[in-house]
Formats: C-alpha cells, sequence, structure tokens
C-alpha cells in the first residue's frame, strides 16, 4: 500500500513538475531578464502562474481577468471568464491539484521538515472563505470601481497580494534589471514581505495560499460540484474506516461530500481507500476499481 | 441512470457549452488584444512596483 502511494504522489509531482516546465518555457528570458513577447500569450494557462514571469509563455487567468476589467474599454472579460468556467466546468480543482504552479511551489515547500506541521486548527474551515472575498473584492470590485481620470483600474490583486508574481515574476526580474533595482519601494517591500509568510506558512501549512486566499481556486471550487470530472464513494464498498479523510491534507471529509469545494482531486483518497470505494466519475460512466 | 445524476450531466455539458461560447464571444469582441497587451509587457503591479 506505502509503494503504492508514494507511486501515486509522484505521478502527480512528474504532472505537475511537466506541466510547470511547459507554462514556464521560454528559459532564455531567465538568462536575459525579459518576458516572452510571443503570440501564446494571447492564450491562458489553467493554473496561477504570472505572466510577468520570464519563463512564461502564457497568460495568468487571474492577472488577464483583471486586466481587461480594469481597462477603459471594457468592464467585464467574457473570455477569461469564459476560460474560467469552461476548465471549471471539466475538471473543477483538478486543476489546482495537478496544474498549478504555485501550488506544485507550495507542496515542495511542505516537503521541508518542520517539528509541528499543522494540520488543521480553529477557524480553519472558517478562513477557507477568505479566498472568495480576495476574488471578489480584489479581483473583481476594485479594478472596476477604483480607476483613474481615464477609467482605468489597477490590477489590485496581483499589485496588494499576489505572491507569486512577487516569486516568480518580481524576484527574478528586479535581480537582473538595474532600471528596476532603482524603482522599488514600499510596495515591493510588502510584497515581499507577504512572500516570506506564504513561505514560511507553506513549510507549516499544506497549500495555504490555495486554502485561504487563492481566487483562481475560489472559482474552480464552486465547480467541483457539477464538473464533468467528478469523485464519487461507492456507499456499498465503503466500510467507514476514514482512511480517506486521515489522508486529505485539505481536510476534506470524501464519504460525506466527494465533491467538497476544498478538494483538489489530488487522488490520495482514491489509493489510499482500503476497500476501493471511491472512484472517478466522467458524467455517467464510474472508473474502473483498481 | 437516476434521473437526478442525468440533469447533473446536462448541466455539467451545458456550462461547459458556456463557457465555450463566453470565450468565443470575448475574442470576437475584442478582448484578446486588452489581454496580450498587459501580458507581454512587464507587468509592474505583478512585480510590486507599480
Amino acid at each position: 500500500m506505502a509503494k503504492k502511494i508514494n507511486n501515486n504522489k509522484n505521478f502527480r509531482y512528474s504532472i505537475q513538475a511537466f506541466w510547470a516546465l511547459v507554462t514556464n518555457s521560454f528559459l532564455i528570458g531567465f538568462v536575459q531578464g525579459k518576458i516572452y513577447q510571443g503570440k501564446i500569450k494571447n492564450v491562458c494557462v489553467p493554473g496561477l502562474n504570472c505572466y510577468s514571469c520570464p519563463g512564461a509563455i502564457a497568460s495568468c487567468p487571474i492577472g488577464s481577468l483583471q486586466a481587461v476589467i480594469g481597462s477603459y474599454e471594457f468592464k467585464w472579460s467574457f473570455y477569461v471568464a469564459g476560460f474560467l468556467i469552461f476548465i471549471g466546468a471539466i475538471m473543477g480543482r483538478f486543476a489546482c491539484g495537478w496544474l498549478c504552479p504555485f501550488g506544485f511551489i507550495q507542496e515542495l515547500l511542505y516537503k521541508i521538515p518542520f517539528v509541528n506541521k499543522i494540520k488543521t486548527f480553529k477557524g480553519d474551515r472558517a478562513m477557507r472563505k477568505l479566498k472568495y472575498m480576495f476574488l471578489v473584492v480584489f479581483v473583481i470590485l476594485m479594478p472596476i470601481f477604483i480607476v483613474d481620470i481615464i477609467g482605468q483600474g489597477a490590477p489590485y490583486f496581483c499589485k496588494l497580494i499576489c505572491p507569486a508574481g512577487t516569486l516568480e515574476g518580481g524576484l527574478p526580474l528586479v535581480l537582473m534589471n538595474k532600471s528596476l533595482q532603482e524603482t522599488v519601494g514600499w510596495l515591493y517591500a510588502w510584497k515581499n514581505l507577504l512572500l516570506i509568510i506564504t513561505i514560511i506558512g507553506s513549510v507549516i501549512i499544506y497549500r495555504p495560499f490555495c486554502k485561504y486566499v487563492c481566487p483562481l481556486g475560489a472559482i474552480y471550487s464552486l465547480f467541483n460540484p457539477i464538473s464533468v470530472f467528478k469523485y464519487h464513494v461507492d456507499k456499498e464498498k465503503c466500510n467507514n474506516c476514514h482512511a480517506c479523510s486521515n489522508s486529505c491534507k485539505m481536510n476534506v471529509d470524501l464519504v460525506k461530500n466527494p465533491n467538497d469545494l476544498e478538494c483538489i482531486r489530488c487522488g490520495s483518497c482514491k489509493t489510499i481507500c482500503p476497500t476501493h470505494a471511491i472512484e472517478y466519475k466522467c458524467l455517467q460512466k464510474t472508473s474502473k476499481k483498481d | 441512470m437516476h434521473i437526478q445524476e442525468r440533469h447533473i450531466n446536462l448541466i455539467s455539458l451545458l456550462i461547459v457549452l458556456i463557457g465555450v461560447s463566453s470565450m468565443v464571444f470575448g475574442v470576437f469582441r475584442g478582448e484578446t488584444p486588452v489581454m496580450f497587451e498587459k501580458a507581454i509587457n512587464i507587468c509592474l503591479e505583478c512585480i510590486g512596483i507599480g
């Protein structure tokens, strides 16, 4: 069983690493301190990956959504919203568990040994709702309503909060560009402080940014109960041993709700289930048992 | 198949269709150049300068 669990974990890590590399495959950008300017940037990636990362070949959906919402021409992005609806309706938070580079970084950080890893705490479940507040306030409302004289709003989530932008774009670009180094100020310091908090938090808590802050996870989570790809628990096979909920690092009780908004579809529950009661489900068809 | 499950399947497919239609509408409306313009220039807000 332990070997099977490790194989499943390693398989997922390989997919995450591969996808992070594909998403950031403009490797020369890291050497030159420049960003990719090709046509693929017309397309969004399903995970959170800053488009100002020197390696990024496509666009961050949260950054793009704010860019269009905050423009003076449009106050809503049907293109980006449609993309998020499409990905969410197909796979729900599977994108978080398998295709998000920043989620992968947090998982790697969680592997660093620490004396007291925190699995849950009082108020954990309530704090998960914060990500919906970040989505509505910082990603949608602020870029629409806080505008300059020509009607342009800033991408406030990127500007004030997003640690992915600081890590993937801010640090490498500022390190490699003297002109940028001369312009850094309190905002850069604030964002680096948030990045440090996220990094320390990720060593102690599993994916804290995904649990409490990520607006992309907030959007995808709404699709978990209705996505094409879902989990299904066969109640006849389930012996209520709770091995699934005990193994779940997102603290989901799969037997209660196999399509909980917090489930990132990592698959650890399916692998650990001794009775093979958990199945993948694509529309009416269920997967074959292991 | 259970009727409720069939309804959920239909809803899922309908939402996929809404997503695709919305993307197509956004492209025809001319949203992609706005997004592209932002993505190909260093986003000062993202990196903590702007």
